[in-house]
């Protein structure tokens, strides 16, 4: 599909200025210039999710089905079948749980190429309650087959991740947050590549692997402990979650052995089972913890507060790693006797 | 163009013949839908060999009409009438729910040639529709959607989004029917969950709605007719069809929507079916 966007010349967008979803908004509306089978589609939430701009700047190409998620998903189906390339926009909440089912059997199962631009991911949405936290969806959505999953850290990659998808022939979920993420990136061309981890901080000591927003706060907390420490805390930044980066993830486990992820997320399924998967399979050994919201319904509070409250924050991680730092995970430190 | 006496005498022969193989074919996979697949055959036999403009030579021809059987649980019906279109040998049909087949109960568009969507969860392929006519209109195709919800199947939410959808957005190039055998795996639709008054449910949807006799081809091919003049939104035939309609011991019986047949079974059904298989 490359030749689709050939030619296209990127701006660099304000990304000081502009939250994660105004950035998607702009981005998609760029694309749309260029690439006429582009639609969007929302369900009463084309300003919450900035998909609205489209909407602005192209109104024959965007459709608004009212708040019937299920719906959305069997249209945006159909749409892809008659040959447009639709872009999907509603909370993460709604598109993994609400539309679940759409998402795989229509688009998923069928291999459609839908584009979903899934906002207000996590706990992003703080205030709004746990209804409208979604700590779920990267579990429910990196079982379904076909789906390519990313969640970018910040806006820049955010702008990144929507450009790539549309080069991408098949079906891509990407979680963004409510917009005040803060930014990682300084430049937008700092080589993004669906399913290749990017690290951005060497080290040795240990890696901290994260996605989304909890990669700002690695990078601080790294910073800090290398600072306040001495520590050598690699930080790897697992924008991509399936395919996944298997290769970063074992290099970081032989060259730091100890691991810990951290995400705005259940623990399970998401970021910190994705990497333990593939470390289990590996057969070798590392001390390794799984740091997002434990077991549990998420509490209502600001972002900032829910992320200091399960160890997401700067302070959190390194806490986390100073933890993991101390421990004894191993009495035998020959690598070679390992399966 | 309404149907001739010539084209409904040969319309009659095909349905008949595409009951007898849906019978065979029931007995090959061990178990399949059957009671709705017999229900729905005159319909699909008039969309297939009177109105769809399809080409079996080129199923992904883009200017073709599109058919989603919304009632997905009739794949055994639909399977056997793309294989009398031609998308596929007939002797395909013999793997028929067999392990490694591309053929199960539910047809998957990525497996069977000629099946323009997958379905089987219900309350999914109207919503598609929904969404390829609105992607013909915006890309200015004159193709049209056809649909086939069950009756049951209207207890799905998902079909009132899209019949709100369709409506909203004066689909004139979507013609969906609803296959009303009036039963459901549980029982009769109004003792398990009441669906009348459905044409007034349609018709307060804002959707062109006509009711019409599902198995007389002639009232079906006049209320496609009708479907296709009109031109300010979305049109539904409510087909007042016959579970199990053509064997004698299935009409009617809740029992008969899904079931296995062994020879005997088989002799019999065809016998009341009557004619010649193909």
């Amino acid at each position: 599909m490359s030749e689709l966007t050939e030619g296209l010349r990127w701006t660099v967008y304000d990304a000081n200025t502009m939250t994660q979803g105004e950035i998607y908004g702009q981005v998609l509306c760029d694309l749309a210039a260029q690439i006429p089978t582009i639609v969007g589609l929302s369900a009463d939430l084309a300003r919450s999710t900035k998909i609205g701009a489209l909407a602005k700047a192209f109104p024959d190409r965007f459709f608004n089905v009212g708040i019937a998620e299920q719906n959305l998903f069997g249209v945006a189906a159909g749409m892809a079948k008659s040959g447009l390339i639709p872009f999907v926009s509603t909370f993460s909440a709604f598109a993994t749980m609400r539309a679940g089912e759409f998402l795989r059997t229509d688009i998923c199962y069928q291999r459609l190429n839908c584009k979903i631009i899934a906002t207000h991911g996590g706990t992003s949405f703080g205030p709004a309650g746990t209804t409208h936290h979604a700590t779920e969806d990267l579990a429910i959505t990196r079982s379904m087959a076909n789906l390519v999953l990313i969640v970018p850290a910040d806006g820049r990659e955010t702008a990144n991740a929507v450009k790539a998808c549309v080069h991408w022939d098949g079906p891509v979920y990407i979680r963004i947050g409510r917009g005040f993420e803060p930014l990682v990136y300084e430049k937008d061309d700092y080589g993004f590549e669906i399913g290749k981890a990017i690290e951005m901080r060497p080290g040795t000591d240990i890696t901290i692997v994260a996605a989304g927003v909890s990669v700002y706060h690695a990078v601080q907390a790294s910073d800090l402990l290398a600072k306040e420490d001495g520590i050598s805390c690699r930080v790897l930044n697992l924008h991509t979650l399936k395919p996944i980066d298997k290769e970063a993830i074992l290099k970081a486990v032989l060259e730091t052995r100890r691991l810990v992820t951290f995400e705005d997320h259940n623990i399970i399924g998401g970021v910190g089972t994705a990497v333990a998967e593939v470390i289990a399979e590996s057969g070798k050994g590392c001390a390794f913890e799984r740091v997002g919201i434990p077991d549990e319904y998420s509490m209502i509070g600001y972002p900032e507060d829910i992320q200091s409250h399960y160890k997401i924050d700067t302070d959190g991680i390194m806490e986390k790693v100073r933890g993991v730092l101390g421990r004894d995970f191993e009495e035998d430190e020959d690598w070679e006797d390992e399966v | 163009m309404p149907l001739t006496e010539e084209e409904w005498k040969e319309l009659t022969d095909r349905a008949r013949a595409i009951r007898r193989d849906i019978v065979d074919v029931t007995g090959w996979s061990g178990g399949a839908h059957i009671g709705g697949a017999l229900s729905q055959t005159d319909i699909m036999t008039l969309l297939y060999f009177k109105y769809l403009n399809i080409d079996p030579q080129r199923p992904d021809w883009e200017d073709r009409d599109r058919f989603i059987l919304s009632k997905g649980h009739g794949g055994v019906g639909y399977a056997v009438v793309l294989a009398h279109k031609g998308y596929f040998d007939p002797e395909l049909l013999r793997t028929f729910n067999h392990s490694g087949s591309s053929f199960g109960m539910h047809l998957d568009g990525n497996k069977v040639t000629g099946v323009d969507a997958s379905t089987g969860s219900l309350g999914h392929g109207l919503p598609m529709a929904v969404g390829l006519a609105l992607g013909a209109r915006m890309q200015g195709k004159s193709w049209m959607t056809y649909c086939i919800v069950g009756d049951g199947e209207c207890n799905e939410g998902s079909i009132w989004e899209a019949a709100m959808a369709g409506a909203h957005y004066k689909l004139n190039n979507l013609v969906a029917f609803v296959d009303r055998n009036h039963l459901m795996i549980d029982g009769p639709t109004e003792e398990v969950m009441a669906l009348e008054p459905l044409e007034a449910k349609w018709k307060a949807f804002g959707w062109w709605v006509t009711c019409v006799e599902g198995h007389d081809l002639m009232a079906l091919s006049a209320a496609i007719e009708r479907a296709k003049e009109h031109d300010s939104g979305p049109a539904m035939i409510l087909a007042n069809t016959v579970k199990g309609k053509g064997v004698d011991f299935m009409e009617n019986k809740a029992e008969w929507h899904y079931g296995g047949l062994d020879s005997d079974l088989i002799a019999k059904a065809k016998t009341s079916i009557g004619g010649q298989g193909s």
